[in-house]
């Protein structure tokens, strides 16, 4: 269960940005996961619910956005099919991971600032 | 601090940041790869399930790798013993256990502080064998040069399918226990199919600690990622480092 350990860092960076702009509070934060993360999304909030009491994040709402994983061929862009082997049938190169699609980051925050 | 009357009044900002979460772990893994790099050694990362074989691998691959004459090293991840740490010293690669209690992987973190208790710097290949787990360890990079999956042909076929994220993230697969597969009913072919629809380059070979098949192809197979990477003929344990001001996991002596 990384997901404890993920935000903790996640809380600690946000600890950080908060401190450098002398923000008041956090209001919220959006994080991006794709499906190839390696992180179970509904796990990720759990932990972060539990963890948050106590935190600059206490009133701080979690916005979550998954995005499906995708795989193209880099020579021809023609997309993968979903559990097929990973090599474009036509060009018979290895396919390439669409961006976003491994995706575990932290977008925006938004700050209460004096 | 409202900038028309200067009343107090507070304000709401968005600050965009795009960062990714682990971006903390990614720098403490860069810092270990230099380390690694500037001392000539090819660092492994070794995952896997619990029991698929991963600490018999490095037992077989000492064996194996004798007449090489490399020097070998290896951390071995553990939940509450040293046992695979003890094995490792046992069959002639000096160890260390790395006991990561309730955690279920390493991260860079860790292995920085356990290189700082080890001759590592005279390795040529060094070992970090992970925790017994197919899904934490996949996404925290630890500064090794090359992920390496034991999956052994007990788990199942369609293990790979089950956990992509892990297979994605290797750059070679041993199929592991091969001396077992007469005694089992499973089709290694379909392994390698199940593979090929995870890794986009799916590298694999099929070994066995127990008959030592397979292993002259790994031994070979760690000798030509040394020679990519110019890690060989290097005098290795010369090259001082610098650690940057607040790397993770530093320790005064190192
Ligand atoms: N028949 C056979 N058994 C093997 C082979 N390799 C490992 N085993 C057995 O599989 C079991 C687990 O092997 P380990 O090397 O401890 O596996 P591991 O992946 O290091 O396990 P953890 O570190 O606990 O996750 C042991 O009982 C080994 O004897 C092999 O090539 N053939
Ligand atoms: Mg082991
Ligand atoms: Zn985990
Ligand atoms: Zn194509
Ligand atoms: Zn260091």
């Amino acid at each position: 269960m990384h997901e404890y350990s993920l935000v903790e860092a996640l809380i600690g960076r946000v600890e950080a940005e908060a401190r450098r702009r002398q923000a008041l509070a956090v209001h919220g934060l959006s994080i991006r996961v794709g499906e190839l993360a390696g992180v179970d999304p509904e796990l990720l909030r759990t932990a972060y619910e539990t963890f948050r009491a106590g935190t600059v994040c206490e009133r701080a709402e979690l916005r979550l956005t998954t995005r499906a994983a995708a795989w193209v061929c880099p020579s021809c862009d023609a997309p993968i099919e979903r559990g097929a082997p990973l090599r474009c049938p036509a060009c018979e190169v290895p396919a390439r991971l669409v961006e976003g699609s491994d995706a575990l980051i932290l977008d925006a925050i938004d700050l209460e600032v004096p | 601090m409202c900038t028309t009357c200067g009343c107090g009044d507070t304000e709401l900002v968005p600050v965009e940041l795009h960062e990714k979460i682990l971006a903390g772990n990614d720098r403490t893994a860069r810092h270990n790869r230099e380390h690694f790099l500037e001392a000539g050694v090819l660092a492994v990362n070794l995952m896997g399930s619990p029991g698929a074989g991963k600490t018999a691998v490095l037992e077989a691959t000492a064996r194996a790798a004798a007449s090489k004459g490399w020097r070998l090293g290896a951390v071995s991840a553990d939940l509450a013993t040293d046992h695979d740490a003890v094995r490792l010293e046992r069959a002639g690669i000096p160890s260390r256990a790395i006991t990561t209690g309730q955690a279920c992987h390493l991260d860079a973190e860790l292995v920085h502080r356990a290189l700082h208790d080890l001759p590592w710097r005279q390795t040529d290949v060094f070992f970090i064998e992970n925790v017994g787990n197919l899904v934490c360890p996949a996404i925290y990079d630890l500064g090794q040069a090359a992920n390496v999956v034991v999956l052994s042909v007990t788990e199942g076929e369609d293990k790979p399918l089950k956990y992509p994220v892990m297979f994605k993230a290797a750059e070679l697969v041993l199929i592991s226990k091969a001396d077992l597969v007469p005694h089992l009913d499973v089709d290694v072919a379909a392994i390698e199919d199940a593979l090929a629809r995870v890794m986009p380059r799916p590298e694999r070979i099929v070994v066995s600690a127990r008959t030592g098949e397979g292993l002259d192809r790994w031994v070979a197979w760690l000798e030509r990622r040394r020679l990519e990477l110019g890690l060989v003929g290097r005098i290795a344990g010369l090259a001082g480092h610098v650690h940057p001001p607040g790397a993770r996991g530093d320790r005064p002596a190192g």
